[in-house]
């Protein structure tokens, strides 16, 4: 096992208090991406934080225990499904008659069709933003524990 | 549905790298990619046709009208290099199935699939919009797919190779965008038609000198441009085979493509030409890359380098016929950018296919194989004699029409250094067909003819490179009329 881990398994005030902020930070990472379309914020911005939740874990607890929240397989598939996810609306807009990605054509007027395309579209930024951060993290640690 | 067409050509692609990215094994992700290229090749051929008959169309991306939403223009000439792009495209994704599996790890392949969907979505994306910022993003993200792609070859220098073109593209990219940048400073627009029709008015400020400055030479890197062509070579060499086929025979010439549009569209033939010397730099680094490119090609040991310096050479009589800034010139520019992609990839591929059997593309791996792999070796010097320009093969087109159109402006002396290129090039294909047919292989040869998986595709393009050097009515007729709307002042 790497170093980090031994040194962090001792550290009692890192583990509480990350266990007490891994859930807020969570919670804020959502507030982040449904409220992007009112105020600052969006699906990157809260994809980089819910992943930022995950690397703190990872960095606390170590790597195998991540692993077993967010498996590689899950994370592979989240990342691929985020960008489909988004490129779905576009689809789903042509199919309704409008062009791509005119998500005025989703809903019964045209606002509401906006909101519900923004926030679906967004949706699929943040999922493949906070997976494939994941990912990368992933990586690095792996690249370090081989050393 | 074909009202959609324009944007299908970009979206397909791009929905359909993720998708192969989530599939395992070497067919699934393979067989998805063929397959996009294949309706690609449709789309591009169906959008072709509606713009000769219908004239320019536009498609707003979202609904939100040009010039303040992002629009896909398409005329003559964006429909021309879609065909090419998908074309290609579409005759080496076949090649690749197994020519990738036997020099990528399993588990990778679902990963360089996916790339190369990315690097079709990216180049036909920037083919596609009408929006100068559009270009950039799509600019990115082609790039970024080949680096990965690049960096997925064998030898472990790829990745050197790749990170060096990661650090001269960043470079051309960001030169784009700081161009970009102040164009829309001074017009408060991003669309290229609208940049067209409003840059007159501020065109004589040094604002917009400096941005054609930082435009063109953005351009002129990824394009591969005589003295900034040194991130060409390596990344050729050292990327997977079929892999250098489609990177030869699309990446640069898309950039051809973004320089016209700039100089042409953007700009106006008046003010790049007219009042810029852009004329006298174009021609002078152009001759420069023919000559100097082709000199190092006929040096070289490692195949693939000599095809790439070739690259660069060829380029070179491109921005030649950009630069003449004549219908003729042009045209001879366009048919050069569709029939260079011809060749080359045909090169490439026949070179995929000594590297499946030999194991290598180095000189001294043609050895023999005239008699051993006959097909291979034909199809070899098929290509070559197409390079360097043998009448019935589309290389003589270009080239008599570059010549046609360096009469017309009475520069002769032009003439001569084509003729020279050219003379070049038949040193350098003709000392590889030496020792492909008169040499013995060292040890009692055991290789065999390459799969007809590998031949087909390879020869496909060989045929390709005679019949439309034969038949020239399709690229002939299309490269003059996209020529003669672009430099008739029209859009």
């Amino acid at each position: 096992m790497s170093a980090g881990r031994d040194a962090m398994e001792g550290q009692l005030i890192l583990r509480v208090v990350s266990k007490f902020l891994i859930p807020v930070i969570m919670l804020f990472a959502l507030y982040v991406q449904f409220h992007g379309e009112y105020g600052p914020g969006g699906g990157f911005q809260a994809g980089v934080i819910m992943a930022s939740a995950l690397i703190v874990h990872m960095l606390v607890f170590g790597l195998d225990e991540t692993r077993r929240v967010a498996p590689l397989p899950v994370l592979r598939v989240l990342s691929a499904g985020g960008a489909l996810l988004y490129g779905a609306v576009g689809i789903v807009a042509m199919l309704f008659g409008g062009n791509f990605l005119d998500y005025g054509v989703l809903g019964p007027t045209a606002p509401t069709g906006q909101v519900i395309g923004i926030i679906v579209i967004e949706l699929g930024v943040g999922i493949t933003v906070a997976s494939t951060m994941v990912l990368l993290a992933f990586l690095f640690a792996e690249r370090v524990r081989e050393r | 549905m074909d009202a959609h067409f324009q944007a299908l050509i970009v979206v397909l692609p791009l929905l359909a790298a993720p998708l192969a990215a989530l599939l395992r094994g070497r067919t699934g992700p393979w067989l998805l990619a063929t397959l996009v290229s294949w309706a690609m090749l449709g789309l591009a051929l169906a959008l072709l046709l509606k713009v000769q008959a219908e004239g320019t169309l536009s498609y707003a991306l979202g609904g939100w009208a040009a010039p303040i939403g992002i629009e896909y223009r398409l005329d003559a000439l964006n429909a021309f290099v879609q065909v090419l792009l998908a074309l290609v495209a579409a005759v080496v994704l076949p090649f690749m199935h197994l020519s990738a599996a036997q020099e990528i790890d399993e588990e990778r392949l679902p990963g360089l699939y996916a790339a190369v969907l990315l690097l079709l979505a990216g180049l036909t994306g920037i083919t596609a919009t009408g929006d100068a910022f559009n270009v950039f993003v799509f600019l990115e993200i082609s790039s970024l797919a080949t680096y990965t792609l690049i960096a997925l070859g064998q030898d472990r220098r790829a990745l050197t190779s790749a990170f060096r073109y990661l650090i001269m593209g960043t470079i051309g990219a960001t030169f784009f965008l700081i161009g970009v940048g102040l164009l829309y400073g001074m017009t408060g627009t991003l669309n290229m038609a609208d940049l067209g029709e409003r840059l007159p008015a501020v065109a004589d400020t040094r604002t917009v000198h400096t941005a054609v400055a930082f435009l063109v030479v953005g351009v002129c890197l990824k394009l591969a441009l005589f003295p900034l062509h040194l991130w060409l070579p390596n990344a050729y060499t050292y990327a997977p085979s079929a892999v250098s086929a489609l990177l030869a025979a699309t990446s640069t010439k898309v950039a051809v493509y973004v320089l016209i549009r700039f100089l042409y569209t953007v700009f106006g033939v008046e003010f790049s030409f007219g009042e810029l010397p852009l004329t006298s730099i174009l021609v002078v680094l152009a001759m420069l890359g023919m000559l100097i490119a082709s000199a190092v090609a006929i040096g070289q040991q490692e195949v693939k380098r000599l095809l790439a310096y070739s690259s660069v050479a060829q380029v070179g009589y491109m921005v030649l016929g950009i630069a003449l800034a004549t219908t003729a010139g042009l045209t001879a520019a366009l048919l050069h950018l569709f029939n260079h992609a011809l060749m080359k990839s045909a090169l490439f591929l026949a070179l995929g296919c000594i590297a499946f059997r030999m194991g290598g593309t180095r000189v001294e791996h043609f050895k023999g194989i005239g008699r051993s792999m006959p097909w291979t070796s034909a199809a070899f010097v098929a290509g070559g004699l197409s390079l360097i320009g043998v009448p019935l093969t589309v290389g003589f087109i270009s080239k008599w029409y570059l010549v046609l159109a360096a009469i017309g402006q009475g520069w002769w002396w032009l003439v001569v250094v084509i003729l020279i290129s050219s003379l070049m090039a038949v040193v350098y294909i003709w000392r590889l067909v030496e020792v492909a047919y008169f040499e013995t292989p060292a040890e009692r040869d055991r290789h065999h003819e390459a799969p007809l998986s590998l031949l087909l595709p390879t020869w496909l393009l060989v045929a390709l490179n005679f019949w439309l050097g034969i038949d020239t009515r399709l690229t002939v007729g299309v490269a003059e009329s996209a020529a003669r709307a672009l430099t008739g002042g029209g859009s």
